[in-house]
């Protein structure tokens, strides 16, 4: 037992939290915010990733990743709905950034609102005819969706088809913070506001009554209708909420790396960002956090062992799953006593 | 007040379930749907509550057709329901269980504690349980939670998906008293059961239905001593 509990980062962390009055716990935000913050400046220590750049590497794939898995994790983890197709949102934002950046001379701040705005109405258009479906269902829909985007971009011409959208231009610089290809500092921070955004929504709907929607439309969705919930509702806005937040990140993306083509948003994204929400923890954001971080980062980090990464990356997904089947740090203990408990009646 | 169904059909994908049902449910009663496994005893009461779709027929409540009306509206117009297995939250402790059968209630946090203090006297180990999870609690006190839970909402009339399912003898006996009581509170209650002994002892009328269709419509009282009820559903040997 001892060593079980010494294992239990989330009680851990959450204890430390809970002990903590008011000053301290901004104090402890503050500082991790500071202290992440400055990740870009640790270039030459250990944290340096052979071959790609690292401070690009910490904008693409770590913050995206943290983003998207955190936008993902409102579908999956909050109400339970598996989303096999998030990167659709992601490609949306994406192609909003690219055409309109490239046509119509607004820039990224300007046309953010427009991807997202775009990405919610795609969740909504898919998700009214498919969210009466559940679980293996949904998921098989939602896989669909991904595809059909993909194959739309892939094969029309105002997407420029497999050519793709070059020349996507640049956010503006902020003041004295310029967005630079060779020093992607100020893209790191820009992606932790959006983190940092979205982590605030996300606490903010918990604890009020979408949240109590949700989590009684994960646990029961049956018994949630008979309390009154309007499950169709409050699980097209999760939906809706998640695509949001794939869809700010799609704009960033496209305006950092200012050239996107359909091959960037296969299958394999929304499968390598629902890795990240299993490995960290399903419905805890801290866990999602630090299992995106990993996810996004190992595979950089162990570029130098050129074509064995892949093996390696999965090896060590499956050894900790096998050890931590919750993920790194799972949402609170007494849920999971529950699923336990209910598989052995 | 009045629950009527009126040539109720529902289907399984092809497969009808339910043959044609009309049942009447009165203020103030209790009444008791009994039947086999497959009778759709079930599925009668998931279209009432609205989680099933009918294909044909009525469901008339208060004088208005609500057949369309989607099950989460259904909980304002007064129809609360304690599934079937009991379909507790088990991650969230008793009292937020309790909470989330407020969910729809526009006042509810002037509801609230008056609610909850009305249930825990019905059920006084609920209010032991308050902070422990709904998914560590005994059978029996799911059942409670899910009865108690349904109450929360201030229903005219509660369904009640065989709540003696899968309890000890003595707490059956627990929960049927308990619904007794309920229904002297002057909540309408429509019982679905397989403990046909019991349902027939606590309820005014009962339906007894066979593969989609009510075979028998008759006092409780009646039933409980009807010799090919007693064949059939009660047991003739041992036990009587």
């Amino acid at each position: 037992m001892k060593i079980r509990n010494y294992w239990n980062l989330r009680d851990w962390g959450a204890d430390i939290w809970e002990r903590a009055n008011r000053p301290k716990r901004v104090a402890i935000a503050v500082t991790s915010i500071i202290l992440v913050a400055h990740l870009p400046f640790a270039g030459a220590s250990f944290l340096a990733t052979p071959i790609a750049a690292y401070d690009a590497v910490l904008v693409y794939p770590v913050g995206i990743f943290v983003l998207m898995a955190l936008g993902l994790n409102i579908v999956v983890g909050k109400s339970g709905m598996l989303d096999l197709g998030y990167v659709a949102f992601f490609a949306i934002g994406a192609y909003t950034m690219a055409i309109m950046g490239t046509t119509t001379g607004l820039n990224t701040w300007e046309i953010m609102p427009f991807g997202i705005v775009f990405a919610m109405l795609a969740g909504v258009i898919l998700g009214l005819p498919t969210l009466r479906l559940r679980g293996d269902y949904l998921a098989i829909v939602t896989l669909g969706f991904g595809e059909i985007v993909r194959l739309v971009v892939l094969n029309s011409s105002w997407s420029k088809g497999p050519n793709g959208i070059a020349n996507v231009p640049m956010p503006p610089d902020i003041g004295p913070l310029k967005f630079k290809l060779d020093d992607q500092k100020v893209f790191f921070w820009v992606v932790i506001i959006m983190i940092l955004l979205t982590i605030w929504m996300i606490r903010r709907l918990s604890v009020r009554r979408p949240g109590r929607a949700w989590e009684a439309i994960r646990q029961d969705e049956d018994a949630a209708e008979l309390m009154g919930i309007a499950t169709l509702k409050y699980k097209i806005w999760s939906f809706t909420l998640g695509a949001a937040v794939g869809g700010a990140a799609g704009v960033l993306y496209a305006s950092k790396n200012l050239f996107i083509a359909p091959e960037m948003f296969t299958l394999n994204v929304s499968i390598l960002i629902l890795a990240c929400v299993v490995f960290g923890g399903i419905g805890n954001i801290w866990g999602v956090i630090v299992g995106a971080t990993i996810l996004g980062y190992l595979p950089d980090r162990i570029r130098f062992i050129s074509d064995a990464r892949l093996l390696v990356f999965g090896i060590v997904l499956v050894v900790v799953m096998n050890f931590r089947p919750d993920g790194l740090l799972p949402r609170k203990k007494r849920e999971k006593a529950i699923v336990k408990k209910e598989v052995n009646a | 007040m009045r629950l009527e169904i009126k040539d109720l059909h529902v289907h399984y994908g092809k497969i009808e379930a339910i043959k044609g049902i009309s049942v009447v449910v009165d203020e103030g009663e209790i009444v008791t749907l009994i039947g086999a496994n497959g009778a759709g005893k079930t599925t009668t009461l998931k279209t009432i509550s609205g989680l099933r779709k009918a294909s044909s027929g009525s469901i008339i409540f208060d004088g208005q057709d609500i057949s369309n009306v989607p099950a989460h509206e259904r909980v304002d117009l007064g129809i609360s329901q304690a599934p079937e297995g009991r379909g507790i939250f088990p991650g969230m402790t008793v009292l937020e269980n309790l909470e989330m059968g407020k969910f729809h209630r526009k006042n509810r946090k002037a509801e609230m504690s008056d609610d909850l203090d009305k249930v825990y006297t019905l059920f006084p180990r609920l209010k032991e349980r308050a902070s422990q999870s709904g998914g560590t609690l005994s059978g029996g006190e799911q059942q409670m939670l899910a009865i108690g839970r349904a109450l929360m909402s201030r229903p005219k009339v509660l369904l009640l998906d065989e709540p003696s399912m899968g309890l000890a003898p003595q707490m059956i006996a627990n929960i049927f008293r308990i619904i007794t009581e309920i229904n002297k509170t002057g909540v309408t209650i429509l019982l679905v059961e397989q403990n046909a002994q019991q349902a027939l002892q606590r309820a005014h009328r009962a339906y007894i239905l066979e593969t989609g269709n009510v075979m028998k419509e008759a006092k409780a009282s009646e039933l409980l001593n009807d010799p090919a009820v007693r064949e059939a559903y009660l047991g003739t040997g041992a036990h009587s």
